[in-house]
Parts: structure tokens; C-alpha cells; sequence
């Protein structure tokens, strides 16, 4: 899933009186904007602020959406073709819609050597949905398998959105997880 | 201001000794100690800082030749001497002024690596020195560190240490009052394993795809933004302070011979305290996992050693006494890489973990050289069907032929890191292929690598 879905296409037209959903209707707010101006006034070359403003557009829209690429090169002032192009190439802007708390579990080499393997199961199954397949019906909840999150020596390591890395060695330790995420003891998505 | 995270790692940093003459503690200075990164700490507890005042009132050339008789060779995995990298950046002329850049690659994804992060977490104003150092004898303009997305904790306290810093008067204009002005950035990934490999890098600190580039021109000549550039790892230039400090040939004595200094090595899997350890290069690796990581966590015999990040190929029983350094490793059949040991005991099938190996090279490839993005997903299918129990025998035979045909048909090296352990658990673990292909299950029963709700 490293491709966004395109809202309307010619096989599937929106319905007479169904609009677009909101991420495909956003547009920037000037802070961003502004946020976006700053960080291409920092180097030698525009082009370099892409990967930045697609961070900020994540944030802005929820998840980078085709109307967040859009949004980025008419910002930066460059070809809608190249914002795509970087979007689609990095793993860690989601192209569709993710939980409030977006579980990335790595299952690569040394964590599985400790348990990764069925502790993604145990996520699966405490959270009720399965990896790469959007948030759960209460939004709050998704589920990611990664590669390397260079924690091999705290495996398996688990990544709660984008800033929290824990050592979750057993089912109580993700119970504990999941219920400070819910305590709002982590931040949400969107940082 | 962000809030700096407080919650320490369950790593073990230390060991009995550490820190003697024997085992010098020059890179996880104050590992552990979670306030260790503000500047007055690091000032006056580490000897912060003495060595750049003490480079900025050399000649840059000086400061490069320092770094040259130390024989520091870089970290990141190729193990190239860094002062002669350094020497490769072009000089300003009378004609023509250069704008040179210093590059810090802190795209630290190879699984069972895990020191750069350490480094960032506890020492970033070493890193910082590093870099000011080595922008010194490079008189470059401009320093980037590219710092993978997934440590947005310390891209936040790397930013703020750099506040620290300039605050100081040791970043800016006119440093220490001799006229040169030099900054550092920090440019934040976005999750591509690629990104490690320099020119791919670059790319990316573009805000390109990151797709590594033809080779040559090199990046000394043509790297970030067009100009002559040098890349180095976070360990490479967190190891330059130390140097300045104590001296290159002083440096040199450490280590073996042609590996000098120490590097960190990190240790993770089916050992009693995974963790980071700091050791002179040629420390034997049976004193590492046996002694100080306390050999195997679960009781059972260790079977494989990944010496040095996924990407090296597999050492068995016979070559665990093998000295940790490039090129003892390089003399074993495997390589030095990045530092990163992976311990697997005897539970472990080593075509589940060969599996896992191949489907990360096959998932990461970044899909420009078609031995790459080919081989490796055939390598992954056919490692699939193997351990599914519909393998045939001559599936071993077409492995072993795919892999001279991706090594060293590529642009970067991410071919010939995938080809590393497939051929050696092809050549080493062959009883465990046929055992899977005859009996359709594993030689060691019971191993569970794989999820069945993974998808990627």
C-alpha cells in the first residue's frame, strides 16, 4: 500500500450529490504555508524542502492524500510529478488514513529472534485490525508492520506514532501501552 | 520548546573494566545518563569542546593529517579511512572559492544496528564536535545531518544540543574569532533504508527519491546541492574528537593493526544482555557474546553470528573466536558492516531467518537496477516456497545461481548485501534447505519468525 487510492476515477465517478471526502478537499493554512517558507529559505535549493512539507503536510491532513501532494507543490512551487514520485518512494508518509494511535511493529531479523512475530499477532488481535488496513471503527487504532526501527537490543520494539519506541517483551506490556495511549499519556497522530 | 523524552533504554551500556586503559571509553561517555546531552555536562564531565578549540587553532590541513595517522577507518560499514576521504574534497584556489558541504549519516536502518542511535541519545554534543572539527579541515560552509524519520525524539534533542551550541558562540559566524562561519542542519528522513547509502542520501537531502547515483562523479567532487561533499557515519565523527584530544598516533596504538580506535558493537538476540559495548577493534567475538553479553539467553547452543548488521554474511560455531575487526572479519568470509551482532541459538531455522533477511533486501530495494529488484524478490519467492514445503531440490541450485548475478551488478551495494547471507546460509546451513525440502518442515522445530497476519 504505498500508493494512494485516487478519490474519483472514470471507472468509479462520484455519485450525484457526494463530494469529495475532507482530506481531498483541504487545502494548506497559511501557518503552514508560511512553516514551508522557512524551511526552503534554509537551503541552497527549493527542491530540498519536499520531504519537510510532505512531514507537514501529513500533519495537516491527517495522512498525505493526492490533494496533500498537490498542496506541497504549489507551495514549493514545484512539479505535482515530483512531490508523487517522493511520496510514493518513502515508507513513512502514509498514503491512506491511519488511528489515532498508528502501531508500528517490527518484525525484522533481530526483533523476531525475541518474539516480533506473535507480538504482531497480539497487537491484531488486541486492536482488531490487521496491518496496513486503516484505523479500526473508532478510529482509534492501526496497525503497521516495519522494518527495522533500530531497537534490536530493546526487541521486540514496537513504534507508537511517530515518537515513542517501547520494549514490549509481552502481552501485559502492550496492554499497558494501549491503555496509556488511551489515558492520552502518548501523543496522537499528527505530530 | 519539545519536550525531551525521559525514559531511559533497557540497553546494558557498560561492563566490568570499561573505561580502564584496556577497554577506553572515547564514544559512550555518560551512556545511560539521560541528562549527559546538555552542554555544561558534556563541558565539563567529558572534556567537551577541548578538542575543537584545539583544532580551530590549527591549520586545516593539519587537522586532516591528524585524522589520517590515526588510521580511523569509517564506521558506517566500508570501512574507508576517513582522513583520506577527508583529503579527496577539493581546495579553495586564488581563481575559484568552493562551497563545500559535510554530510553526517545518521540513516541508521540495517537490522541488528542500533549505536548510532546511542550516540544521539547521550552524546549528541560529540557528534556536534565532530562535525565542527571535521567542517573545520574541510572548510566546508554548511553541516547536514541526515537522521532517519523514526528518531523524531532525538532529531528534537539533536536541535535542541545544536541551540546549546550556537548559543555557546560555537556554531554561527566568525567561530572562536577566526573568521570562519559554519552551521549545522538537520534534515529528517522519511523511512527508506537506501537512504544509508551515500549517494542515495544525498538524493534525499535534496528532496529527491532516494535513488543512489552513478558513480562517478563522487560525491567529493559532485554531491549535495552540486558541490564537493563528504559523507561520513555519526560514529565516524563522533570518534574525531577523541583523536584531536589525544593525539593520531596516540589513536592509532588502540585497536589492531591497520583497525585502530574503538567501535561500538551492538548486540541483540538470543543473548542474556543485549546492548551496546564499546571495544577496541580485534576484540575476539566470543568474549563479546559470551563474557559481556552473557552468551545465550534461552539455555540452548548459539548456532549463527551476523557479525556486523544483516547484511554480512553468517558466521557458524567454527568462526566465533574470529577478531572483530575489517579485516579479520573481511579474512572469515564475512565483513565488519556496521557493528551490529545478531546471536541466533540453536531454535532458530535459518531458512525462516534467511526468509526475513531476503524479504527486507526485496521490500527496501529501491527499484532503479533490475538484479536488485528482480533477484531479490525471486530470492524471496523461492525462499517462500521452500519454507511453505513446496520446495524441489534444484531450487538450492538456482539460489546459489542468482546470486553472482546480482553482486556487483549494481549501483549501490544493497544487491551484494542481500546476496551476503543468502550464500552463507546457502553454503553453511545446506542440511536445514534439504531437511525443509524433503520433510516440508523445519530442521529446528518450533522456530516462529514469520507472523501469518504479516503483510507488507
Amino acid at each position: 500500500m504505498n500508493h494512494p487510492h485516487p478519490p474519483e476515477t472514470s471507472n468509479e465517478p462520484l455519485a450525484p450529490g457526494q463530494r469529495l471526502p475532507e482530506s481531498e478537499r483541504k487545502t494548506f493554512s497559511p501557518e503552514a504555508i508560511a512553516e514551508i517558507h522557512a524551511i526552503m529559505a534554509q537551503y541552497p535549493d527549493k527542491l530540498a524542502a519536499t520531504l519537510p512539507a510532505l512531514y507537514i503536510a501529513q500533519r495537516e491532513f491527517g495522512f498525505v492524500s493526492l490533494a496533500a501532494m498537490k498542496a506541497v507543490a504549489a507551495a514549493i512551487g514545484i512539479p505535482e510529478g515530483h512531490v508523487f514520485g517522493v511520496a510514493t518512494f518513502y515508507t513513512m508518509y502514509q498514503k491512506a488514513p491511519v488511528g489515532k494511535f498508528h502501531f508500528q511493529v517490527c518484525t525484522n531479523i533481530s526483533c523476531a529472534l525475541r518474539g516480533a512475530a506473535q507480538l504482531l499477532e497480539k497487537v491484531c488481535e488486541r486492536t482488531g485490525v490487521k496491518p496496513g488496513q486503516g484505523p479500526s471503527p473508532d478510529g482509534l487504532w492501526s496497525v503497521e508492520e516495519v522494518e527495522c526501527l533500530a531497537g534490536c537490543g530493546v526487541a521486540p520494539c514496537v513504534q507508537v506514532n511517530q515518537d515513542v519506541y517501547d520494549e514490549l517483551v509481552n502481552e501485559d506490556k502492550l496492554v499497558e501501552v494501549m491503555e496509556a495511549c488511551k489515558r492520552g499519556e502518548y501523543r496522537p497522530w499528527g505530530y | 520548546m519539545v519536550a525531551i523524552r525521559t525514559k531511559p533504554d533497557h540497553h546494558t551500556y557498560t561492563f566490568p573494566g570499561f573505561g580502564s586503559e584496556k577497554f577506553p571509553n572515547l564514544l559512550l561517555r555518560g551512556a545511560g545518563d539521560l541528562n549527559n546531552w546538555h552542554l555544561p555536562v558534556y563541558e565539563q564531565q567529558h572534556e567537551g569542546y577541548v578538542a575543537m578549540r584545539k583544532a580551530l587553532q590549527m591549520e586545516p590541513v593539519a587537522v586532516t593529517d591528524e585524522v589520517k595517522a590515526s588510521g580511523l577507518r569509517g564506521r558506517g560499514g566500508a570501512g574507508f579511512p576517513a582522513g583520506l576521504k577527508w583529503s579527496f574534497m577539493p581546495k579553495d584556489t586564488p581563481e575559484r572559492k568552493l562551497t563545500r558541504y559535510l554530510v553526517c549519516n545518521g540513516d541508521e536502518g540495517e537490522p541488528g544496528t542500533f549505536k548510532d542511535r546511542v550516540i544521539l541519545e547521550y552524546n549528541p554534543h560529540q557528534l556536534i564536535e565532530g562535525m565542527i572539527i571535521g567542517g573545520w579541515a574541510m572548510q566546508c560552509a554548511m553541516g547536514y545531518v541526515y537522521i532517519r524519520g523514526e528518531f523524531l525524539w532525538l532529531i528534537e534533542k539533536l536541535e535542541a544540543a545544536l541551540q546549546q551550541a550556537r548559543d555557546a558562540g560555537y556554531l554561527g559566524k566568525n567561530i572562536l574569532g577566526t573568521g570562519w562561519d559554519y552551521d549545522i542542519l538537520v534534515y529528517r528522513g522519511a523511512g527508506a533504508y537506501i537512504c544509508g547509502e551515500e549517494t542515495a542520501l544525498l538524493n534525499s537531502l535534496e528532496g529527491r527519491r532516494g535513488e543512489p547515483r552513478v558513480k562517478p562523479p563522487f560525491p567529493a567532487a559532485k554531491g549535495a546541492f552540486g558541490q564537493p561533499t563528504t559523507v561520513n557515519n555519526v560514529e565516524t565523527l563522533a570518534a574525531v574528537p577523541p583523536i584531536m584530544r589525544m593525539g593520531g598516533a596516540e589513536y592509532a596504538k588502540i585497536g589492531s593493526p591497520k583497525n585502530s580506535g574503538t567501535r561500538i558493537f551492538g548486540v541483540s538476540g538470543h543473548v542474556k544482555r543485549p546492548g551496546i559495548y564499546e571495544l577496541p577493534m580485534g576484540t575476539p567475538m566470543n568474549f563479546l557474546v559470551e563474557e559481556l553479553a552473557g552468551g545465550s539467553s534461552t539455555g540452548r547452543k548459539i548456532k549463527a553470528i551476523i557479525p556486523g548488521g544483516a547484511s554480512c554474511p553468517m558466521l557458524d560455531e567454527k568462526d566465533f573466536d574470529v577478531p572483530m575487526d575489517f579485516d579479520n572479519l573481511k579474512a572469515r568470509g564475512s565483513m565488519g558492516g556496521s557493528g551490529g551482532l545478531i546471536v541466533m541459538d540453536e531454535s532458530v531455522c535459518i531458512v525462516q531467518a534467511t526468509l526475513r533477511l531476503i524479504r527486507f533486501y526485496a521490500h527496501e530495494s529501491c527499484g532503479q537496477c533490475t538484479p536488485c529488484r528482480e533477484g531479490c524478490n525471486w530470492m524471496q519467492l523461492i525462499l517462500h516456497r521452500i519454507e511453505h514445503g513446496q520446495g524441489r531440490m534444484e531450487d538450492l541450485d538456482l539460489l546459489a545461481s542468482l546470486t553472482p548475478r546480482i553482486g556487483m551488478r549494481t549501483l549501490c551495494p544493497l544487491g551484494d548485501a542481500a546476496c551476503g547471507p543468502m550464500d552463507s546460509a546457502l553454503q553453511k546451513f545446506r542440511h536445514e534447505f534439504e531437511h525443509h525440502i524433503i520433510h516440508k518442515t523445519c530442521y529446528a522445530q518450533g522456530s516462529k519468525l514469520l507472523s501469518s497476519v504479516g503483510a507488507h
